[in-house]
């Protein structure tokens, strides 16, 4: 009898069986897709508790619902609020009372309009806070440094461009938070060597530290420098940094890994090679922009780190070919390489460095215009292991060259083909590397169906696909992408001009779709619109600009389905207010652009602005600047959102659209703009 | 009497630092006297009496271990600590008497047969003693600005004047009306009224001789002077003696070194000097300190501040008020900027830990109750307006705020001075 019963309540309650412990596996699993969460919690009162007893990490749309959220998730101990762009001290003291014990990281670096009395609460509740990311807090002054500083077991502190903050508020920082590990203080323009060096002093922890762009020189170089777990030191763009201040330094800084000494435009090759001196075991170095000659003496001040060293980034510096020589023969360990934007490189001075770089993964040679086949040629036959190319305009690499590189490196995974002469038979090649996930194929004139129909075939597991202005693609090069390639996240086809619904409704089979661009497609319509967001559930970026066919019913089917758009153009389409407005349907909605659309009224955008809580940036006509209520925009600024007043003027008619449509016209009119 | 007054501050200071408990018959500070010990010159004397007054401890100490044993040797723990320091302080005795000889020694060996003059050794050390009190015998680090000059013992002439002497107001006088003044240049021109025969250039030209005491026959020998003050660096009794250079250098050691601080700066209220050049330098920057770490010291410059935070555990920069508050600060800045540095110290906000927390717990509770309707509410109304918090309970975080402050400043003047430095450090 009893156990008839206990049989029949494990009927009607069928989860008593599962454990906690079992659920939480499952929802760790589940927790991949949000939607798929969503769902889980809302099949039951029990299963809605056990989600929230399972969750960490929250990324909440509005600070609004911070007390609900907070209350509900109890065990949060990761807080990104960089979608809540006004985060007040009345919401910073609800996340120290509710999750004061188990917040371990909060992310405040898009948000605004909270002061030191808010951080305060949150330093002095949240006895566990580990990381914080206040970067951007352009307002943020010292008093509120030393706020931080009560946060005494803070291991990650990211302070990026707070202009406002002096030597004084690090100093304070630097002694109440001991434990500080990682620091990043980029765009810290009131900290000089002071306050770094206190850094360096106090905290002897510090693994990673970001001085971009401050104002130091080398004297505080000398203590980070002592630092026993430096790891990361970045130095981007420190102008005071020069070979004088830097004279004396002895250093054995033997952690030290990564070093970014890129756009300090003092610092030459004596400088670098006494900082260099006692790295014995960096594997990073970054000389980005520098101002010396790469040449080979400069190669010489590597002797000491040459063992090691895994990654070398070159970009935008004059090199020279023995220089390269000197890199390729010293650093034989190399993985990466990039030499984007070095005009000078020649083929001699490339073919030179890759000849022994066995192990080279990664290769960037964009812009460098003087690249023939033959420096290519022997990329491909000399690093077979190559993951990542990118040759964005190397167009005098010929045809042959891409055949090669498709049967040679079989491992490549990331392709930058951007403006090259690569034709169907290159793509047919390239089609063998199974594991290719990111494919650029932005204005190649070479290409056509065929050789998109190998990608198809070949590479299915490709994520990223970039047909910018490759203008022989049509609707049947996109089906066969849309049929082999079904992991596609983000595709661009804008100024395809033949591309027309067929092909939107064949990549709405993509599911995991997020990113769709077919700005200045002037065939498709609203019903391939539809197809993509009835079915591409995982759409947040889209741009229409351009598309004169699209008009409200497709932003009405928009609104309904794609509940996660995050970011949409509609500039220069047939969209009226209704359409605007029915975009206040969709929650997660951040930035709108809609320059010289003609169907909107004022009162209509003023309507949608409203309508959108979670605007963070809008762009519009100038025009609309006047016509809009001022207390409307301030209301919208308080809120957290910011406006782009485009004046440009649209002469808009066919024609231009057409012109634009040409590659050649458009080409030649770049070159002009470039000359002039 | 000389003798009993030789002794006696050794005795006392004998006492003092053995016992420990009749501290206040004696103003002398412990470590002070005893480099007055080492540092004396020997003296048969002393000698005898520092012996006999040892073995008067030690048969005091005899008495009282005999007495333990009388009680079956239950020792206490009292007892036990009484008799050790008298054991270490009777050590100490024998040590400092017995290293009293050795520097005499070297100094008689070198100095004695070269012609160096030692005017007024005895009433110099009297002098020292009864000055004692005004202590600051750790102030060596002034005037060692001839730290690097190397003379050899006995190359120089070595002079040491008295302290009425060096502070006395005016070292040359009028022998007609007995007018003091502070250079003989201008006793020269004074002396010019008295008479025709003042006036001759003969009588006007500076005399070749500065030094009117008896002994300076030889011209050739460098001159160098030593402190009077028994113990210090500067006196030529100390082991590692560094002499002084003019009369001038001196009067400022003496001044600054063993004289008490009477000049306070009328600005800050705080700073004390006893050369009246070193107040006016002083005066000229005061207020300028505007580098100010927790414990209350302040810099006229950013990076000695930072050296000091670098150096100490526990300090941090103490954020001006100005900064924290733009508009609460600059009225009350306004209010107290002719009061100078005092105020500006009080007005300092530190964030120290206790008074946050204690601000915290105060006013958090009401803050979510309060929160809950007007945070909702915030967001409604299209009359927002940037500058305003909103509909943010502003009220309650401006208490915290003000409290905050409140107890900050209270806080400073005990956290300030030496006694944070233990306090804080780990």
């Amino acid at each position: 009898m009893k156990k008839a019963k206990q049989i029949q309540d494990m009927i009607s309650k069928p989860f008593d069986l599962l454990s906690e412990e079992l659920v939480f596996i499952i929802l760790d699993l589940v927790a991949q897709n949000p939607s798929d969460l969503k769902s889980f919690s809302l099949t039951c009162k029990w299963f809605y508790q056990v989600e929230a007893r399972h969750r960490r990490s929250l990324k909440p749309l509005r600070a609004e619902y911070l007390p609900r959220i907070l209350t509900r998730y109890r065990n949060t101990a990761d807080l990104d609020l960089s979608f809540c762009p006004r985060v007040t001290d009345y919401a910073l003291s609800v996340v120290g009372c509710l999750s004061g014990p188990t917040l371990r990281s909060v992310d405040l670096s898009r948000s605004f309009s909270f002061s030191a009395a808010g951080l305060l609460r949150l330093a002095v509740k949240c006895v566990s806070l580990v990381e914080i990311d206040l970067s951007n807090a352009t307002e943020m002054r010292d008093a509120a440094a030393a706020v931080v500083a009560e946060a005494k077991s803070l291991e990650r502190l990211k302070l990026g461009r707070c202009k406002k903050l002096t030597d004084m508020g690090i100093g304070c920082i630097a002694v109440g938070c001991r434990k500080l590990k990682r620091v990043s203080l980029k765009w810290c323009v009131g900290v000089g060597d002071l306050g770094v060096g206190l850094l360096a002093v106090k905290c002897k922890d510090i693994r990673s530290l970001d001085l971009s762009y401050l104002p130091i020189t080398g004297k505080c170089l000398h203590d980070v420098l002592k630092l026993q777990h430096l790891e990361e030191l970045l130095l981007q763009g420190c102008f005071g940094v020069d070979d004088d201040s830097l004279k004396s330094l002895t250093h054995h800084c033997n952690s030290l890994k990564n070093l970014d000494a890129s756009s300090c435009q003092n610092l030459t090759q004596r400088g670098l090679t006494s900082l260099l001196s006692g790295a014995g075991c960096l594997e990073r170095l970054d000389l980005a922009h520098s101002s010396s000659v790469i040449s080979l003496d400069f190669a010489s001040s590597l002797n000491k780190v040459s063992s090691a060293l895994q990654s070398i980034r070159l970009d935008g510096c004059a090199v020279t070919c023995d220089g390269l020589k000197a890199i390729g023969t010293l650093c034989i360990s190399l993985r990466e390489v990039s030499l984007s934007k070095c005009v000078t490189v020649t083929d001699e001075g490339l073919s030179c460095l890759v000849m022994k770089l066995k192990d080279l993964r990664k290769l960037d040679i964009t812009c460098c215009r003087k690249l023939t086949g033959v420096s290519i040629t022997q990329v491909a036959s000399s690093c077979p292991l190559l993951v990542s190319l990118k040759m964005e305009s190397c167009s005098l690499v010929s045809r042959d060259a891409f055949w090669l590189i498709g049967h040679k490196c079989r491992l490549l995974e990331e392709l930058d083909f951007t403006d090259n002469e690569i034709d169907d038979e290159g793509l047919k090649s390239i089609s063998s590397c199974r594991s290719l996930s990111s494919l650029k194929l932005g204005i190649c004139l070479n290409i056509t169906d065929r050789g998109l129909s190998y990608i198809g075939m070949g590479c299915s597991n490709l994520r990223e696909l970039d047909l910018y202005r490759s203008v022989g693609i049509t609707d049947v090069g996109i089906s066969s992408i849309a049929q082999g390639c079904c992991h596609l996240e983000t595709i661009n086809i804008s100024y395809c001009k033949d591309i027309t619904d067929k092909s939107l409704v064949s990549l709405s089979k993509c599911s995991m779709l997020q990113t769709f661009e077919s700005r200045g497609c002037p065939h498709i319509t609203c019903q391939g619109l539809a197809a993509i967001a009835v079915r591409c559930k995982r759409l947040s970026k889209l741009d229409l600009k351009k598309c004169p066919f699209i008009n409200d019913s497709g932003l009405l089917t928009l609104a309904h389905f794609s509940q996660g758009l995050k970011q949409i153009s509609v500039s220069e389409t047939g969209v009226t207010d209704v359409g605007l407005v029915s975009l206040a349907n969709i929650g997660c909605l951040q930035n709108i652009a809609a320059v010289n659309t003609r169907g909107l009224s004022p009162s209509g955008v003023a309507a949608a602005l409203v309508g959108c809580g979670g605007l963070r940036k809008v762009k519009l006509h100038a025009s609309l600047r006047s016509l809009l209520p001022s207390s409307l925009i301030n209301h919208m600024e308080a809120r957290g959102c910011s406006f782009l007043w485009k004046d440009y003027n649209n002469h808009n008619n066919s024609n231009t659209l057409q012109a634009e449509l040409d590659p050649k016209y458009w080409k030649l009119q770049l070159e002009e703009d470039i000359e002039l | 009497m000389e003798d009993e007054e030789e002794g006696e501050p050794n005795l006392h200071v004998f006492k003092a630092s053995s016992s420990g408990k009749d501290n206040n018959n004696n103003n002398n500070g412990g470590q002070a006297s005893v480099q007055g010990v080492k540092a004396q010159a020997w003296d048969p004397r002393t000698m005898l009496c520092n012996l006999s007054f040892m073995e008067q401890k030690i048969h005091e100490l005899q008495g009282l271990v005999h007495l333990i044993l009388g009680r079956n040797g239950q020792l206490q723990d009292e007892q036990q600590q009484l008799i050790t320091a008298d054991l270490t302080s009777i050590i100490i005795q024998l040590i400092s008497t017995a290293g009293s000889l050795l520097p005499s020694v070297n100094m008689l060996s070198t100095t004695a047969p070269g012609s160096a003059l030692f005017p007024f050794p005895r009433e110099a050390n009297n002098l020292a003693s009864q000055t004692l009190n005004n202590g600051g015998a750790s102030q060596e680090l002034e005037d060692d600005a001839e730290e690097g000059e190397n003379l050899p013992p006995g190359s120089y002439e070595i002079k040491q004047l008295e302290k009425e002497e060096i502070l006395a107001p005016h070292t040359n006088f009028c022998t007609i009306c007995g007018k003091g003044f502070k250079r003989d240049a201008n006793l020269r021109m004074h002396m010019r009224g008295h008479g025709d025969q003042y006036k001759t250039p003969a009588a006007l030209a500076k005399p070749p001789t500065k030094e009117t005491l008896p002994g300076s026959d030889a011209p050739m020998l460098i001159k160098r002077y030593s402190c009077p003050f028994p113990g210090c660096k500067r006196n030529k009794d100390h082991k590692r003696f560094q002499p002084l250079k003019t009369i001038l250098c001196v009067k400022n050691h003496y001044k600054r070194t063993h004289c008490d601080k009477s000049f306070t700066c009328s600005r800050c209220h705080t700073k004390k000097f006893s050369v009246i050049a070193d107040l006016k330098t002083h005066e000229k920057h005061c207020g300028q300190n505007k580098w100010l770490c927790s414990c209350g010291t302040t810099f006229s410059r950013k990076d000695k501040l930072f050296g000091h935070i670098a150096l100490f555990q526990g300090h941090t920069p103490a954020i001006p008020l100005e900064d924290t508050k733009p508009s609460a600060a600059a009225s009350s800045q306004r209010g107290s900027s002719g009061c100078g540095n005092s105020n500006n110290n009080a007005a300092m906000v530190s964030f120290s830990l206790g008074s946050a927390a204690n601000a915290n717990q105060e006013t958090s509770q009401p803050c979510v109750m309060d929160g809950k309707t007007s945070f909702e509410e915030s967001f409604s109304p299209l009359s927002f307006d940037i500058c305003n918090f909103g509909g943010f309970p502003r009220s309650i975080f401006d208490d915290s705020f003000q409290m905050l402050i409140s107890s900050a400043c209270g806080c400073s003047p005990i956290n300030g001075g030496v006694g944070s430095v233990s306090d804080t450090s780990l």
